[in-house]
């Protein structure tokens, strides 16, 4: 009897502990993460005085508007042209050899986990007035003066593209590669053109991956930073570097914190409409 | 090879000349920074007559490029032990618990990937300022921990799902303790987990650019923060000879696990 309460209590204290290890990470995080991002929101409202004067200078001021539509167009720019190639690298990748693959799929993980910063270092070697393409142009006759390719929009829309490719493709050929491989051909001998195969049966069955990865590339270029910064120059400025200089040059800290809260919320309310779609979960693991 | 098969590669020529260029508009910009890492002038160029290593030189013996290697390496490994140890016990404990309330949980755990960092940016300035952590390890240390914790969680508890809880119960009605059943029991077979988990945990932090640049200044400097300031002012070749570094490592990662996953397969 004693033995069965001896075992039953040791279970009870495994449970105990086993409560501990899942809440006290919890606990971490709530304090020194949830805490800190809740007062972001907090401030908005409460900094320089109390009220929504923030919220307003959205109606009011035309520099605050001007980042907005900049972040909005590049990020649309950025996610149609991730999304267009992205889907047809995938494409590929599902119907190619398993050698072509593996090089393939090599080249995309590897570019995966390259840092944001050697990336927009190679762009600007590149890119540059007397960078790389400017003087291979120039020293083949083909343009006169060097085009300016970087420290503006062009630079920018370059350098995220090159940056989302591989948030695109991952989830693209997750999707592409769960596709019944027979039913194209089943259209096919039905009397289906190729591209009505493709229009009919393959597309549709596609949808949710490109509106999976779309969301994605979406939620990760709005709030994009360090490519922007470095690629826009100064003169093509996305909300996160505005943001930024709000902080440590004018010391606007109720505006910072009114255009984090409005980004912070464009982003969650993108995520929870990805979940209707895709395992969110699962699209987040690199 | 299938028929379908057959069909769809018969069809592919133009979708695979895409995909290459794609691949070569990945691959080629990052392949353009190991020329210019071997550059002998001061400024970005592509070596002319000669080439030197003097940048890689500058990587060891410069003292603000090797304190920020060392920076990088002890914040990256102090964030890496915190957020193995946190996520692990969470995946763990949500494993054995299954409860409803661990998976809502999940969904907190994973809010720092999803989290703009211009957020977390702010976010950590209020706060870290408030309790007089800023330009320390340890804030640091705390920040990039919270933000390699998701990695964790969701390459741990990847590899939970493949186990079956009733092994711990099992192992317990056998008269193990909860901690000898951890230890024997469960670390054993999650263990490949737990090390990609750390290495995701590491890298989050070497590569972690926006919150160390509001959060530390002068006595903690990481390599991205560096780097960004190499950017910023005069661009020197020496990022390239980093940049050179961390592409060949990235690669031969890539490549080790490649032929390991096609090991195992085969």
């Amino acid at each position: 009897m004693s033995a069965v309460a001896a075992s039953q209590s040791s279970a009870a204290r495994s449970e105990q502990l086993y409560w501990w290890m899942l809440l006290a990470p919890c606990a971490f995080l709530a304090l020194f993460y949830l805490v800190p991002v809740l007062n972001v929101l907090v401030l908005s409202f409460t900094v320089p005085r109390p009220g929504v004067a923030n919220y307003a200078e959205l109606a009011n001021n035309a520099a605050v508007q001007r980042v907005l539509w900049t972040t909005l167009r590049i990020g649309a720019i950025t996610t149609v042209l991730a999304l267009a190639i992205g889907y047809v690298v995938a494409y590929a990748l599902v119907h190619c050899g398993p050698r072509e693959r593996q090089i393939l799929l090599g080249i995309v993980v590897a570019s995966f986990w390259i840092s944001a910063l050697i990336r927009a270092f190679a762009w600007i070697a590149l890119l540059q007035s007397r960078g790389l393409v400017n003087s291979a142009l120039m020293a083949s006759g083909l343009i006169e003066s060097p085009l300016s390719l970087v420290r503006n929009e062009i630079g920018v829309v370059i350098g995220m593209v090159h940056y989302m490719l591989p948030y695109a493709i991952l989830p693209l050929y997750t999707n592409l590669r769960g596709i019944d491989d027979r039913l194209v051909p089943a259209a096919r001998a039905l009397g289906a053109t190729p591209a009505q195969a493709f229009r009919w049966v393959f597309l549709p069955l596609s949808l949710p991956g490109l509106i999976g990865a779309g969301v994605i590339v979406m939620i990760f270029s709005l709030g994009f930073y360090i490519t922007p910064a470095i690629l826009g120059g100064g003169r093509t400025i996305m909300v996160a570097e505005f943001i930024s200089v709000q902080i440590s040059e004018t010391l606007r800290w109720g505006l910072a914190a009114m255009l984090a809260s409005v980004l912070l919320a464009s982003v969650l309310l993108l995520v929870t409409w990805l979940s209707r779609f895709m395992d969110v979960e699962q699209a987040l693991r690199k | 090879m299938s028929m379908s098969d057959a069909f769809a590669q018969s069809r592919l020529p133009l979708t695979r000349i895409i995909a290459w260029l794609a691949a070569a508009f990945l691959l080629l910009p990052l392949l353009v920074v190991i020329p210019i890492s071997f550059t002998p002038e001061r400024y970005l160029s592509l070596p002319t007559d000669s080439v030197s290593l003097r940048h890689y030189g500058s990587l060891v013996s410069d003292g603000r490029w090797s304190k920020s290697i060392v920076d990088s390496l002890l914040v990256g490994i102090g964030a890496m032990v915190l957020a193995t140890l946190m996520g692990t016990a969470f995946a763990v404990g949500a494993w054995r618990l299954g409860v409803p309330l661990a998976r809502r949980l999940r969904l907190l755990l994973l809010a720092p990937i999803i989290v703009p960092p211009i957020v977390h940016a702010i976010a950590f300035y209020r706060a870290w300022a408030a309790l007089g952590l800023l330009d320390t390890y340890l804030g640091l240390v705390l920040v990039h921990a919270m933000k390699g914790l998701p990695f964790v969680v969701l390459t741990v508890a990847g590899t939970l799902a493949n186990l079956d809880p009733r092994l711990e119960q099992a192992a317990r009605s056998l008269g193990a303790d909860a901690r000898q059943a951890m230890s024997w029991v469960i670390f054993p077979q999650i263990r490949a987990g737990i090390v990609a988990g750390a290495a995701f945990a590491f890298i989050t932090s070497w590569d972690e650019t926006i919150v160390a640049l509001f959060i530390t200044s002068r006595a903690v400097t990481t390599l991205p923060r560096r780097i960004w300031e190499g950017l910023a002012d005069n661009i020197d070749p020496a990022i390239a000879a980093l940049g050179t570094v961390m592409i060949v490592l990235t690669f031969v990662a890539v490549a080790f696990t490649a032929t390991r996953g096609a090991s195992a397969k085969a």
